[in-house]
């Protein structure tokens, strides 16, 4: 249920009621068909309607309920203790397993040269199908020709690639088209033509069935379906970039290249492409997202890569904090510590250090098992603790720590 | 090549035209005041005159018809490579599905119904004036046979020609009005031979109709496979820079 982060169903892509995603959800709509097959056949009375509607209402109840409901508590945030106290952006981010199955982009030792100038050296990674892969970098890192290359938009110099399980030759471009979208981070939209029409463009492009059909779905999935007619030109920044996303959905790409999606944004509508982000995820759709905004990487990709023309470091954002970062607690105290030594003095703690007026900063082995006889120490030392909290690095100090080193 | 593909490009820029009415309006303004003189020099012509003079006459008619469909499409199929990639609107495109040639044929073709319908508008207008105000011996050069049909068979095949060689232009400009100042110049060469025809100081007969028709049908099919291959989604994505290293292709 909602509360356990158990999710039974899950709103459809295009908005357009729920599907179940687990066997309780399975569970619960094959005895609601039953019954509902048995009210409307074997009571043999004007009440088989009422009963039957009663039936389906129940249904819906128990679909909204357990439907949609973001695992706001993922079974991997579970086992972690909760922290004392989450500093910065990390605060808002969950936790969730880098998606395992097979993966829908390898890139092997893709290198870009013009002239004498490399945009791209030496770059290499995968990304699994279903996975939310950040792409950070700082201006001219080469993310844009990346991205350009692997949409078969530019040819690289050397390396190779599979993109959405086609290799990236001279005779797959087509198809590697057909497999992926992309939305680069201006959306280039025909402004004198409709939303509908934009739309219906790219769905012949596509080839698309029943084009009519679709664009509704993906217009329905960016909420803005009573904008159809309206001119492109005549729409807010936020609102052409929703068509630009709804585009790259159109063909139901295997891969969805978003090229800075929240760029120019104001923070409802970056929350909107979040979600629609996480909702591509939930889909099974693989996101490959470049973004200059560390903290949306940090809250919305299970692994970012930070490239500077080379790629610096690939991993889970806590991975990352981890592996360049010691762990540390922050005490602060009303008035300084008498014999800080003797108190700090707790198995676990590797250092401690002053930080501002009354403030110490400790590096432990794990904040979770510290924390408490950390606590006991200052108590039993006759402190006035004011807080306790686990110094958590973001991506922020991840990046500027790689990009900076790079740059010194 | 994929014919749905094709009909999306050609239905995309018709929208795009018919929004924006000016394009088609004003392609037609400068080739009908060019007229204006020669028609008030045929309408002068009196019922005396000689079989030569009238020819004469009418010879510079016919060369201007000729010379619109040879400037009417720089206008649109100009801009039509160029003018989307500095409108932001080429890349997307170029990450779907879609071949070089098939959008080129689409944008050849978009370009190709405006211009010839506004060459035959105009010429319709200049038949109904002369059929109703200009002398006999010059309605009869006017409406000889041979000559209107000639007329009627060059005028797509000529405005076909000046389509293909501006989106070969603009496949390779660098900025839209550069494109369409060149390509205003792309009906020249073509231009010098229907003068020589107008002015029969080459004679036109069955044959060299014929041939010359023959001979731009091949030209227009050639300039659809010149300017696909000029077609370098790289090139116009990066600029002049991209080309220099990269030993792969992404066939388009």
């Amino acid at each position: 249920m909602r509360g356990t982060g158990t999710q039974w169903f899950r709103r459809r892509r295009t908005g357009l009621g729920w599907q179940p995603v687990s066997w309780q959800g399975w569970l619960v709509s094959g005895v609601a068909v039953a019954l509902m097959i048995g009210a409307l056949t074997i009571v043999d009375s004007a009440a088989r309607i009422p009963i039957a509607i009663l039936i389906f209402g129940l249904y819906a109840i128990v679909a909204l309920r357990t439907g949609g409901a973001r695992a706001a508590v993922t079974p991997a945030a579970v086992e972690e203790p909760p922290p004392v106290h989450a500093a910065g952006p990390a605060g808002e981010r969950r936790e969730r397993p880098v998606p395992s199955g097979p993966p829908a982009l390898v890139v092997e030792s893709l290198t870009k040269r013009f002239g004498e100038r490399i945009a791209v050296d030496d770059v290499s990674f995968s990304v699994a199908t279903g996975e939310v892969f950040g792409f950070l970098g700082p201006n001219g890192a080469g993310k844009t020709t990346t991205v350009r290359m692997l949409a078969t938009l530019i040819a690289p110099t050397s390396g190779s690639a599979i993109v959405a399980g086609v290799p990236l030759t001279v005779e797959n471009g087509l198809e590697i088209r057909q497999r992926i979208a992309v939305m680069p981070e201006t959306p280039g939209l025909y402004l004198r033509l409709t939303v509908a029409e934009n739309l219906e463009f790219f769905a012949g492009l596509y080839g698309l069935g029943r084009p009519r059909e679709r664009i509704g779905q993906v217009l329905d999935a960016v909420n803005l379906r009573p904008r159809a007619d309206d001119l492109c030109g005549s729409l807010s920044k936020g609102l052409r970039q929703r068509v630009g996303l709804a585009r790259a959905l159109l063909s139901e790409p295997r891969i969805v290249f978003l090229d800075e999606p929240t760029s120019g944004l104001d923070p409802v509508a970056s929350r909107e492409v979040h979600e629609l982000i996480d909702r591509l995820r939930d889909e099974g759709v693989t996101v490959f997202l470049t973004t200059h905004r560390l903290e949306e990487a940090d809250r919305l990709c299970d692994r970012v890569a930070i490239l500077n023309t080379r790629l610096r470091t690939v991993g889970r954002p806590a991975e990352l904090r981890d592996r360049l970062f010691t762990k540390a607690l922050v005490v602060r105290t009303a008035a300084p510590l008498g014999d800080p030594e003797r108190v700090f003095a707790v198995p676990g703690v590797e250092s401690w250090r002053v930080g501002d007026t009354s403030e110490y900063v400790l590096t432990v082995k794990s904040a979770r098992s510290v924390a408490p006889e950390v606590t006991r120490a200052l108590v039993a030392g006759g402190a006035d603790v004011l807080s306790l909290t686990e110094a958590r690095h973001s991506l922020e100090d991840v990046y500027l720590e790689l990009v900076e080193d790079e740059t010194a | 090549m994929n014919a749905q593909r094709v009909r999306a490009v050609v239905r995309r820029e018709m929208r795009d035209f018919r929004r924006n009415r000016f394009v088609i309006g004003t392609m037609a303004i400068l080739p009908f005041v060019f007229l204006i003189t020669p028609m008030i020099t045929v309408f002068k012509v009196p019922e005396s005159t000689s079989g030569p003079q009238a020819k004469a006459a009418i010879g510079v008619i016919s060369l201007l018809m000729l010379i619109v469909p040879l400037v009417i499409p720089p206008v649109i199929a100009a801009y039509s490579v160029v003018g989307e990639r500095d409108q932001g609107t080429l890349e997307p495109v170029l990450t779907a599905p879609v071949r070089g040639s098939e959008l080129l044929l689409g944008k050849a073709l978009a370009a190709f119904i405006p211009s010839v319908g506004v060459a035959y508008a105009i010429y319709l207008v200049v038949a109904i004036s002369i059929r109703f105000g200009a002398a006999h011996i010059v309605r009869s050069v006017f409406f000889h046979p041979p000559e209107l049909i000639a007329q009627i068979l060059f005028t797509p095949l000529l405005a076909l020609w000046s389509i293909w060689a501006c989106i070969a232009i603009s496949t390779r400009a660098s900025d839209v009005r550069v494109a369409q100042q060149l390509g205003s110049l792309a009906g020249l060469p073509l231009l010098a031979f229907t003068s020589l025809i107008s002015f029969q100081l080459v004679k036109p007969s069955v044959p060299l109709a014929i041939g010359l028709a023959l001979a731009l049908v091949a030209i227009d099919f050639g300039g659809w496979l010149v300017c696909s291959r000029l077609f370098d989604p790289e090139r116009l994505i990066v600029g002049p820079q991209a080309r220099q290293t990269s030993n792969l292709q992404v066939v388009r």
